[in-house]
């Protein structure tokens, strides 16, 4: 199983003397009372006693398992017979070959891993050389063979990769926020302009996209009048509600954490801070970016519902976001 | 044990002595498989002794104790992102829309018998597994171990970490709470990050946009317990098969060449020592499993794409990814109609890659700049490579910085110092302390080779102080059994014993 069978070992000596070539040697029997044979227990007796022990416990922590499973104890219970028994009979075992087995040292020959240069020059001759000529007298098929398993990887790479999902095309770009999407709770309660004192929060999804991945956005009061956030935004907080996207442009972990004091959002997941009041532009760590800001409106039943969707591609980048 | 096997085998053969009913099946398996002249020289195969070549044990025994475990809990879990409602016995979750992944999870800790036992045994076990390898692999660097003619296994073995990672992220994955669940999004917006590619990759691997229509899980499924447990078993037995192969260094010592190896045979004695340390490996997860509870997802919550937990943190070994991904400056670059968000790409792919390609390409670079392209089978102490230990520290003591850079937060909290500093501090330390380490290193490691014995003495000294007031240092008696640990010259495994 180890190295090739250039090891010189004695043939087993029992086999018929007649079948001997002369000068072989005769077999190696070792004494008993060899040094190397001895256990390695200064006091095997003691030791023997100590293995017994540990067997003898191992059969207690086990015969206790089953009683733990049979009366359906707590699982720290039977965890704890599980390892006990399994401790105590490892230990014995080990012990067993440790301190009394033949500890030796023992020591085995190690021998070149590469062949003779005959041998390696031999096996490449094989390899190489007759590969080699079989193209070199038919090439033409080898180039064909060439085209034909290149054409099947290709055609291959279809039903294994390629149906593994859809093509992203534009789908980063968008979320299911219309022109006039209802703002819902998680629960699909439409929100109402009244809902939220000043400094409330609420995580909102357009109606009938509740849950959603993408979608899910943070509400925000943080005044009873409307706040521009940046310019060009000034229609977009009536009443001070403000709405933003919940997926950090990061790593893309929910913005989750507000704190009112600072009106700034946290994301638990690599830290990211983002201010509120400027539009959710990230004031430290790793995000690149604001986070996206729904335009919101007021409808005449009170109702808060977007003006449009998300003015940019929300959640973290990637190569085809302009 | 050989004493009492060996006579049967020794008087068989002439046919004056019945041989036993062992010594018949062996012979009938000889005749059929031809297995004496090889399982012989299996059976004196030599395995050297020292306590660090049990590291890459631990991390064995852990993949069959996942393996066991792990096969108990899929036939309990399903691998589901449908959504139902909460019936089960945990009454705080009643009522809840979860995915049958997430129910059956917490089915499987609160309600099947030994459920949860084997479910925190399976987790504390891949948590070892990957701790073993790291520790296992750094015992091969500091030693020299992976040099000619180990690179291939060394490559075997870099590869087993890689599938190690990436297997244990995704298996707490699978129960789709809210952690793990976050963990995903994570990874997807990672896939997402790399350039030209990413976004056709994160669709095709995730099966579309962000939370991928229910496919994430059963994919996960099939490649957690299917695709690479197997690509493992196979990759250990190669590494296994090149470690009979090659057989095991060994450190210097008595009789201990380049050209031999020394030590206990495989039968009875290794083979004894190492089946009671499986044992007891198993013994100490289960102790783990049963005490010290892990990932109770029942307290998490089910993943809700919109929730999120505070102090969230990953598994141990994914902890440097997350701390670079924290101290990495917010560096997006956007142009020419195209985002490459270098602030997750450098961090959280880049860093990998490179980190992996050093480790596959080190014996190589090594072999070249030092000029040695010879065979080596007695290891290193570490002292006597000073610049490779040196070296080998620095990159321990960057990983180290990293992995305390994911717990900012607590830190922050703990501290009571603001964020803003940890993460600054960090910025500068992931540089910082790896150079002064691998100086500290280089230095301790010249005083040491040069100092003769140092870190051998085994014998006390006993330090008197004389009336006068001055001290004197005298060596302490010998152990009573000191003199008697004189180590024996190293002898062929006997072909019989009697």
């Amino acid at each position: 199983m180890s190295e090739a069978g250039d090891r010189d070992r004695s043939t087993p000596e029992s086999s018929s003397p007649v079948d001997d070539p002369a000068g072989v040697e005769p077999s190696e029997f070792a004494s008993l009372d060899d040094p190397h044979l001895q256990p390695a227990a200064r006091n095997p007796e003691r030791m023997e006693k100590v293995i017994a022990a540990s067997f003898v416990i191992g059969i207690i922590g086990f015969a206790g398992l089953g009683a733990a499973y049979w009366q359906n104890a707590q699982p720290d219970l039977m965890g704890l017979c599980l390892a006990v028994g399994l401790v105590a009979m490892g230990f014995g075992v080990a012990a067993w070959g440790k301190y009394l087995m033949p500890p030796g040292p023992f020591v085995e020959e190690r021998h070149s891993l590469a062949g003779t240069l005959q041998e390696q020059e031999s096996f490449e001759a094989a390899a190489l050389g007759r590969g080699q000529l079989v193209i070199a007298r038919r090439g033409f098929l080898g180039k064909l063979l060439g085209a034909c398993a290149a054409i099947f990887a290709t055609v291959a790479a279809f039903p294994l990769l390629r149906s593994l999902g859809p093509l992203p095309g534009k789908s980063l770009d968008t979320t299911s926020w219309r022109r006039g999407s209802k703002v819902v709770t998680a629960d699909g309660r439409p929100v109402k302009a009244t809902d939220l004192e000043v400094g409330g929060l609420l995580t909102v999804f357009p109606e009938g996209h509740e849950g959603s991945a993408t979608a899910q956005t943070v509400l925000i009061r943080v005044a009873s009048a409307p706040v521009v956030t940046m310019p060009g935004r000034e229609t977009w907080s009536p009443q001070g509600y403000l709405a933003f996207s919940k997926i950090c442009t990061h790593a893309g972990c929910p913005v989750g954490l507000y704190e009112e004091q600072s009106q700034q959002l946290l994301c638990p997941c690599h830290q990211s801070l983002f201010d509120v009041l400027d539009g959710a532009v990230p004031v430290f760590g790793p995000a690149p970016r604001p986070l996206p800001q729904l335009p919101l409106m007021i409808d005449s039943a009170g109702y808060l519902r977007a003006q449009s969707g998300f003015n940019q591609p929300v959640g973290p980048g990637f190569w085809e976001r302009s | 044990m050989s004493e009492q096997a060996s006579p049967g085998e020794g008087t068989v053969t002439n046919g004056s002595t019945g041989p036993t009913k062992a010594t018949r099946s062996l012979r009938w398996l000889d005749e059929r498989l031809g297995v004496a002249h090889g399982g012989r020289k299996l059976l004196d195969k030599i395995f050297p002794d020292h306590w660090s070549f049990m590291l890459g044990e631990i991390a064995l025994y852990s993949f069959i104790v996942l393996v066991i475990t792990g096969t108990f809990l899929t036939l309990y879990f399903i691998p589901s992102a449908k959504e139902i409602v909460y019936h089960g016995s945990y009454a705080p979750l009643r009522g809840q829309k979860v995915s049958e992944a997430y129910a059956s999870t917490v089915h499987i800790s609160l309600s099947v018998r030994f459920g949860l036992l084997m479910r925190q045994m399976h987790h504390w076990a891949a948590d070892v597994f990957v701790a073993a390898i790291a520790v296992h692999m750094c015992r091969i660097f500091f030693t020299g171990g992976f040099r000619k003619p180990r690179e291939l296994n060394w490559a075997v073995g870099v590869t087993l970490l890689t599938l190690a990672i990436v297997n244990g992220f995704i298996g707490y994955s699978l129960p789709d709470d809210l952690i793990s669940g976050t963990g995903i999004r994570i990874a997807y917006s990672i896939v997402l990050s790399i350039p030209v590619v990413g976004t056709y990759l994160a669709f095709l691997l995730f099966g579309g946009k962000f939370p991928g229509n229910g496919v994430i899980i059963p994919r996960f499924y099939i490649i957690h317990i299917l695709i690479i447990p197997v690509i493992i078993a196979i990759l250990i037995g190669i590494h296994l098969a090149l470690l009979i192969r090659h057989k095991h260094t060994q450190f210097r010592g008595k009789g201990r060449r380049e050209d031999n190896v020394v030590g206990s045979p495989l039968w009875p004695t290794f083979a004894a020592k190492t089946t009671g340390f499986f044992l007891m490996t198993t013994g100490v997860l289960a102790f783990l499993g049963a005490f010290f509870q892990i990932n109770p997802i029942w307290q998490f919550g089910p993943y809700k794409p919109y929730k999120i937990s505070y102090a969230v943190q990953p598994d141990w070994y994914m902890g440097w990814l997350d701390g670079a991904m924290r101290i990495m400056p917010s560096w997006e670059f956007t142009g020419l109609g195209h985002t490459i968000p270098f602030e997750v790409f450098l961090p959280a792919v880049v860093l990998p890659g490179l980190t992996f390609l050093m480790f596959y390409l080190w014996p190589f670079v090594e072999a070249r700049v030092t000029h040695d392209y010879l065979d080596h089978h007695l290891l290193d102490r570490p002292r006597d490579r000073p610049k490779r230990t040196a070296v080998g520290a620095a990159v321990l003591a960057f990983y180290f910085v990293l992995f305390g850079a994911s717990a900012t937060d607590v830190l922050a909290n703990y501290l009571h110092i603001s964020l803003n500093l940890v993460l600054w501090s960090f910025r500068f330390l992931v540089f910082l302390v790896p150079v002064v380490v691998g100086l500290i290193t280089y230095r301790v490691c010249v005083e040491m080779a040069a100092t003769p014995g140092a870190g051998k003495q085994k014998r006390a000294n006993i330090v008197e102080r004389s009336a006068s007031g001055a001290y004197t240092t005298r060596p302490a008696d010998a152990h009573p059994g000191d003199e008697l640990g004189e180590e024996l010259e190293p002898a062929e495994v006997p072909e019989r014993v009697g």
